[in-house]
């Protein structure tokens, strides 16, 4: 079912009203300056609160086609718009007692996070090659001045330079493949360009070629997702950026690159049938992605293994769980969808939780160094346990949320027979479980180094660490309805 | 007419030498500048195709991609700001704190 602008409108509501906040927000902080450092915040958290509502209002509604095929609403789409509110939420809970971030003027903070999760909500759902280009671009270029958001701090410049140089070239790149897409099919909708290359082979065309373009399209996908060989600007920027904003672009925006990955190729370059998606011919991406993924995730845990910047070990982890959730993407299956999901919504809350651990010791400690953290268990016993936790959940140890998500992806490789690759990946946890340990290890068996005095942490923070423990500790308990939620979600708008 | 492989071919040279030059060039402003370059030869073989297929949507496009170009170089330009205040050298070779 296509629908026409006006009534696709009253599907469009979330991002309608992500819209409206962005706006208030630009207007509060020039309008009113007495009162916009308390009230910026709240709207924010309004607004996103709002869009989740609209949302879930919009559950049951038969998958469609809106404005006439630039977006797609159906279960992919509602889960990740609820996901990346709920990362953006989170994140701006998160922000609120930072002291990177309260040395300069916060206003404009929370109308980009609004822009970045907008541009994200949209991108999740784009089924047309134009607005798939806009919405990336509109993540891509708020997130760069987030990341350079510290204007005399020089990380900060040199992360939010490196930033825009390496996402430019990837979304020029991507661009170039589009372009060589809308020749061979002659459409920007993915919808026909799957038809186009179903109905005939494009004539004179060798499948090296199409390769290429794909791997060119990769470009700007991969860049999102911090996936091998795109991934040069992920550790730089995410140890340069201010750690809110770290935590943000290491969940948000790789799970909107994913969605936007699964859209692409499994809606743009392959038909359903039943769960189990053809590969339109002439075209062999999973090999390609198989590739990608071993690439991704060993070099990011070797990578890992010998840095002492926690932000930095931790831009390399988030590397390697690209690669683990890349490993969903391969087997062309409703399954491999739903772990991909499954996947990225236990990350989360662990990886929130630990960015939000680092958070706090750089509120009061001004450091990021692993050595720095030793004896932190005498010094704040529940923030060294929850970290402990988070670590774990991270390695994947199977009692903490982690665990399923590492179930769902290395289950659905190996039910489609694919042993060798599975193996690849449960070597590279184990290897991951080294540079996991090393902090944990810092931080509740080492003896401090200096200042012993205890931690301080506000109620807030305190409270937002219990909310990312929760998820974490009991999510295994309560697993039915996530399951249940996933597999649901693991639908996509097949076309006309 | 022009043939519309001759479209691509230049499409292609110019995608390469914004490539290659922002591999090889140090200074930031020259490569938003080969930045600007591989855009424009996507723009070129988007209108080439267009014409190709008689169709708009291609050309309409080009106007989206020259508009984030726009975008894109205005929050480039505010970052090499910041960067050249802290630091005083626009080489990228000097923007080494970070490695590894």
């Amino acid at each position: 079912m296509i629908l026409d602008n006006l009534h696709s409108l009253k599907f469009f509501l979330p991002e309608l009203a992500l819209t409206a906040g962005i706006l208030l927000v630009i207007l509060s902080d020039i309008a009113l300056k007495g009162l916009r450092n308390r009230l910026n915040p709240l709207l924010t958290m309004v607004t996103l609160l709002l869009a989740a509502w609209f949302t879930f209002q919009l559950n049951d509604v038969p998958a469609a086609s809106l404005f006439h095929g630039m977006l797609a609403i159906d279960g992919l789409a509602q889960f990740f718009k609820l996901l990346l509110l709920l990362a953006a939420a989170l994140v701006v809970l998160g922000s609120l007692h930072s002291t990177e971030l309260a040395s300069v003027h916060q206003g404009e903070f929370f109308a980009l996070l609004l822009a970045v999760t907008l541009g994200m909500v949209l991108l999740a759902n784009s089924t047309h090659l134009a607005m798939l280009y806009l919405s990336l671009e509109l993540v891509s270029l708020a997130s760069y001045i987030m990341v350079g958001y510290l204007k005399t701090d020089r990380l900060s410049n040199e992360a939010s330079l490196k930033y825009i140089l390496f996402g430019a070239i990837s979304t020029g790149s991507m661009l170039y493949g589009l372009s060589l897409v809308y020749g061979m099919t002659g459409s920007l909708s993915l919808y026909t360009i799957r038809d186009a290359f179903l109905n005939q082979a494009p004539e004179g065309v060798s499948q090296f070629t199409i390769l290429l373009i794909l791997v060119l399209t990769m470009a700007g996908f991969g860049f999102k997702t911090a996936v091998v060989p795109f991934h040069f600007w992920c550790p730089d920027v995410y140890a340069g950026a201010p750690t809110p904003v770290t935590a943000f672009l290491s969940v948000a925006p790789k799970a909107a690159g994913f969605a936007v990955l699964l859209r692409f190729f499994f809606s743009g370059m392959s038909q359903a049938n039943g769960t189990h998606w053809e590969l339109i011919r002439g075209i062999d991406w999973p090999l390609v992605l198989i590739g990608l993924s071993v690439l991704t995730m060993t070099l990011g845990n070797i990578a890992a293994l010998t840095q002492n910047n926690l932000k930095r070990m931790l831009a390399y982890s988030s590397i390697a769980h690209a690669g683990y959730i890349l490993m969903g993407s391969v087997v062309l299956t409703g399954d491999g969808v739903r772990a991909i999901l499954v996947y990225l919504f236990v990350y989360l809350f662990m990886n929130l939780g630990a960015f939000l651990v680092v958070t706090i010791i750089y509120n009061s400690d001004k450091t990021f160094d692993i050595e720095d953290y030793n004896g932190m268990f005498k010094r704040s016993p529940f923030v060294a346990v929850a970290m402990a936790v988070f670590m774990l959940s991270l390695i994947g140890i199977p009692p903490f949320s982690g665990f399923m998500g590492k179930l769902y992806v290395f289950g659905s490789v190996i039910d489609k027979g694919l042993y060798w690759f599975a193996a690849i990946g449960a070597l590279n946890a184990a290897v991951a479980a080294f540079y996991y340990m090393r902090v944990m290890k810092a931080m509740l068996i080492e003896e401090s180094n200096g200042s012993p005095a205890p931690l301080q942490i506000s109620f807030l923070n305190q409270a937002l660490l219990v909310a990312l423990l929760l998820p974490n500790v009991l999510l295994v308990i309560f697993w039915d309805p996530i399951d249940r939620w996933t597999s649901a979600s693991a639908r996509l708008f097949g076309g006309i | 007419m022009i043939p519309l492989g001759f479209y691509l071919v230049v499409s292609a040279i110019l995608f390469s030498i914004g490539a290659y030059g922002f591999l090889i060039k140090r200074n930031i402003i020259t490569l938003f500048m080969c930045i600007e370059l591989m855009l424009n030869a996507v723009n070129l073989s988007f209108v080439a195709f267009a014409r190709y297929y008689a169709l708009l949507d291609g050309q309409v496009f080009v106007f989206f991609v020259m508009a984030v170009a726009a975008a894109e170089a205005a929050v480039g330009l505010g970052i090499i700001v910041a960067l050249f205040r802290n630091r005083q050298t626009l080489n990228v070779d000097e923007t080494n704190l970070m490695k590894w």
